[in-house]
């Protein structure tokens, strides 16, 4: 069913990482990504396997969600990997028809595939151990600087917390459409492309109709509490950096910069 | 009466494997009789949804098996999807489903998916609405222009247009008045009496399940609780308390008459059956 989608899902914990202040765990993702497009051979590309290998076994994700995270991107992978595998230049090692297959191709293929999955399960990472509530206040945090060129933050941030509460509710939705219109004969697995897409009227329609319903009570509902933006309003939870995080940094920048430095060196 | 429905060692958990992993059926066992009227009450949170889903093959159990019929319904295929079309599913809130640009489509959507000529279609159709207390001119409107009671007899007229063996009803009185509550459930028991299908009807209301229901099957935190007539269940007024249900208004009065000491039958829960009681006591003679 829909419920079993693990993409953007939180995993409640309670370890080192699941405290770490969202905004902490936001700057890291970043460094993170940065650093690994930095990466260029199996030494820097082992250090970041070995961060995050690290933090997994840390936060006790389990690998089984992390792998079903990748699922949709293996199309994607793949074709990447075949890309790189054909049609880099260099040292010919295999030819066949049009194909030739280098060794620089089975490297940057290795490379890039590994970049991918990395990058995925990284930032895949942060959603697993950051609560929804936590990241949007993390990010309204670190944009509120932007306040001073009157960038709306507040608004963009309550827009995501709402889009994002509203996910799982729309899910829920979808499954009970989806039942009830099963319940009575739509078959949504046979037929053509064209068929299958008609099929998808009776589900669109109705999570339409209640996705505007639910918006238009929603917003009487925050009138009725007298919400009028971010001018003024103070959180019942403040984010505090703690020392946790600035240990986190630390290794974020250690990180960072032993990539950049072994780079230098062709590692 | 022979069985239509047999439920057999039924489990369901949901999310297995993750954190949210939930329990929501522990090993039921129960039959439905062939053209009963069965209730089905509960707590929130008792299972009944997840029952309810199990009965036309939309979950598949994590344990057990489901008969209809004899046959069990995840044999093949073919066998749940005809399930689907044998046991009738009427959601809460079934006017969330409408999706059609005029009534007519929409109560015609099941039986056209189940591949019935034009005219059989046609003839469903308006049977179907007559049922629900469809005028023939609201068939031509959009359903979304009606109000929300018309609506929701919209959406059942479109399930009962299946004309299903059995027919399941998840809180169909949900949030409307009780005017429009009371003609929409005695439609369900009119249709019941005319095509002798088998009803299961799932609500939080005592009253409403008390009148209508030959049997009641009470759940408790995924496990059948009782299942019997409702005056014998009426009768554990207390159990049924301790699980978060009441007893309709009227066995809660004569309950506290018993108390009382006066001689009245506790388990009353018709009004007819309660005046002609209250009558005998003041010695059967009707004062003005």
């Amino acid at each position: 069913m829909l419920k079993d989608i693990t993409l953007g899902q939180y995993f409640p914990g309670n370890t080192f990482v699941h405290r770490l202040d969202p905004r902490t765990k936001l700057l890291m993702v970043i460094v993170y990504i940065i650093a690994l497009f930095l990466c260029e051979w199996f030494v820097t590309y082992g250090i970041m396997l070995t961060f995050l290998a690290v933090t997994v076994a840390i936060s006790r994700i389990r690998l089984k969600a992390l792998f079903k995270g990748l699922k949709p991107l293996i199309f994607i992978i793949i074709f990447t990997a075949l890309i790189n595998l054909f049609y880099s230049d260099g040292e010919v090692l295999v030819k066949f028809w049009i194909f030739t297959i280098t060794k620089e191709g089975i490297f940057n293929a290795f490379f890039l595939v590994l970049r991918i999955m990395l990058l995925v399960t990284g930032t895949f990472m942060l959603t697993y151990t950051t609560s929804p509530i936590a990241l949007t206040d993390g990010i309204e945090s670190l944009l509120s600087p932007l306040k001073k060129v009157r960038f709306p933050v507040h608004e963009l941030a309550m827009m995501m917390s709402i889009a994002l509460r509203f996910i799982p509710t729309l899910i829920e939705e979808t499954d009970k459409v989806i039942s009830a219109q099963k319940a009575r004969g739509a078959d949504f697995e046979t037929g053509n492309i064209f068929r299958r897409a008609k099929a998808l009227i009776p589900i669109l329609i109705p999570l339409f109709v209640s996705a505007f319903r639910r918006a238009d009570e929603l917003a009487t509902a925050m009138e009725c509490r007298c919400y009028h933006g971010g001018k003024g309003r103070t959180k019942m939870k403040q984010l505090h950096y703690r020392l946790a995080d600035l240990f986190a940094f630390l290794i974020g920048a250690a990180i960072l910069a032993s990539v950049i430095i072994l780079r230098h060196y062709g590692l | 009466m022979s069985a239509i429905i047999e439920v057999k060692n039924l489990s369901h958990t949901y999310s297995i494997g993750t954190p949210f992993e939930h329990k929501a059926v522990v090993n039921m066992n129960f039959t439905v009789e062939k053209g009963e009227f069965l209730g089905i009450i509960g707590h929130t949170g008792s299972g009944k949804s997840t029952l309810m889903q199990h009965l036309n093959g939309l979950l598949k159990p994590t344990e057990g098996e489901i008969l209809l019929g004899g046959e069990n319904i995840h044999k093949d295929k073919q066998t749940t999807r005809a399930a689907r079309f044998r046991v009738g599913l009427v959601f809460q809130y079934p006017e969330h489903q409408i999706f059609e640009e005029t009534v007519y489509k929409d109560i015609a959507f099941g039986p056209k998916n189940m591949g019935l000529s034009a005219d059989e279609i046609h003839q469903r159709v308006l049977r179907a609405a007559a049922f629900v207390g469809l005028k023939e001119e609201d068939l031509e409107l959009s359903p979304f222009n009606l109000s929300g009671g018309q609506m929701r007899r919209v959406a059942i007229a479109g399930v009962i247009a299946m004309e299903p063996e059995v027919i399941i009803f998840d809180e169909p009185t949900a949030g409307l008045d009780p005017a429009g509550c009371k003609s929409l459930l005695s439609n369900i028991k009119d249709y019941q009496k005319a095509t002798g299908a088998t009803v299961l009807m799932v609500s939080h209301s005592m009253d409403d399940v008390a009148l209508l229901a030959d049997r009641l099957l009470v759940l408790n935190e995924g496990s059948v609780e009782m299942l019997a007539t409702p005056s014998q269940v009426f009768v554990h007024a207390e159990r049924l308390q301790q699980i978060g249900l009441t007893v309709p208004q009227v066995t809660a009065l004569f309950l506290r008459l018993k108390q009382l000491g006066i001689s009245v039958d506790p388990a009353t829960y018709t009004l007819d059956s309660a005046v002609a009681q209250l009558l005998s006591l003041k010695g059967g003679k009707r004062h003005a």
